[in-house]
């Protein structure tokens, strides 16, 4: 995260020193971005607080660590799908996981549509390709997810 | 403004007004949400602005023709190579990686490229992977990249070369 700001102030000192015009242009590029994604960005954190709530942790690792292990991984994407974690929860939270004994299978089902599926991002991603593209790309995103999410299990002899 | 911006307004609106009042009444489950919401705010907030000025700095500094040899249609499989690795060097989320892929589709980048640099900035960023592998083990880690890479690659040119054959045009928000 440091390194982060390090590395913009940096760019942006040097863009300045060689091109005041084309950063200024830069600038003026980011602000008007990011104006524009404001508003759905607000929404979505509105959602992502709201649904946290009522499916709160506790409630994720609860019902991934009872049941039929084809039904959880489905159940996983699910999950997956609809929330939003940044990794420094959804990582600590697959390793409880792994602790209680839920398979392979189902954690990768549950990291692989968390990172790749986004419900909740939706109104942002349409913002910038349009409905129909978000739209496939969701789709195709969580066919790969089942898909590793399978091939995981097999490799870990979880299935047969 | 349209309609549909003002709503959003007034959505966005209530909900601070609901957390603020939450926090006056000390009610619980409003203070929970509230909690929530600072919890993720507070991490885009420190990393959006960060990721769109250099957003702004590459679209003014990179010229097209750098970006159409490597990234668009006549840059052959080697492309996809580098948006992995584009992906893989991304930091936060899909939030950040949108406007970058953006970004890039307007310099000229192919949109099968995009795909697959969007599938890569979901499921291999560098950071994350080393923090997965802690808490899943490196084999967990391992076989999740040979397998979903080769399928993010193969399901991107599928999906982009389909749009691409129907003349598709982004169209943003529709």
């Amino acid at each position: 995260m440091i390194l982060l700001f390090i590395v913009t102030i940096l760019l942006v000192i040097l863009s300045f020193i060689f091109n005041l015009q084309k950063t200024i242009k830069g600038m003026k590029i980011a602000v008007k971005r990011f104006g524009k994604i404001i508003i759905p960005l607000l929404i979505m954190l509105v959602l992502v607080s709201v649904i946290l709530y009522f499916i709160p942790e506790q409630v994720i690792t609860e019902y991934l660590s009872n049941g039929n292990k084809y039904s959880n991984t489905f159940l996983a994407s699910i999950i997956g799908s609809i929330t939003m974690l940044p990794g420094f929860i959804a990582f600590p939270l697959s390793g409880i996981l792994k602790d209680k004994n839920v398979t392979y299978m189902v954690i990768s089902a549950f990291t692989t549509t968390l990172m790749m599926v986004g419900i909740l991002t939706f109104p942002i991603e349409k913002e910038y390709f349009g409905v129909k593209v978000a739209f496939l790309r969701n789709i195709m995103s969580f066919i790969i997810a089942l898909a590793v999410a399978v091939i995981t299990g097999i490799l870990f002899g979880e299935v047969f | 403004m349209t309609k549909n911006k003002i709503i959003k307004i007034i959505i966005i609106s209530s909900f601070i007004i609901f957390i603020a009042v939450s926090y006056m009444l000390n009610f619980e489950q409003g203070i929970d949400i509230g909690k929530n919401f600072f919890e993720f705010s507070l991490n885009l907030i420190l990393l959006l602005p960060c990721a769109f000025i250099l957003i702004g700095l590459f679209e003014a500094w990179v010229k097209r023709e750098t970006v159409e040899k490597h990234l668009g249609k006549d840059a052959g499989f080697i492309s996809y190579f580098w948006a992995v690795i584009l992906g893989g060097c991304t930091f936060g989320s899909l939030i950040v990686a949108l406007p970058i892929s953006y970004s890039l589709y307007k310099k000229g980048a192919r949109l099968t490229v995009i795909f697959t640099y969007l599938g890569a900035a979901a499921i291999c960023r560098i950071p994350m992977t080393i923090f997965e592998a802690s808490y899943l083990g490196v084999k967990f880690t391992i076989i999740r990249y040979l397998v979903s890479i080769p399928l993010v690659i193969l399901t991107s040119i599928i999906l982009g070369s389909y749009l691409e054959k129907k003349n598709f045009k982004v169209m943003k928000g529709k």
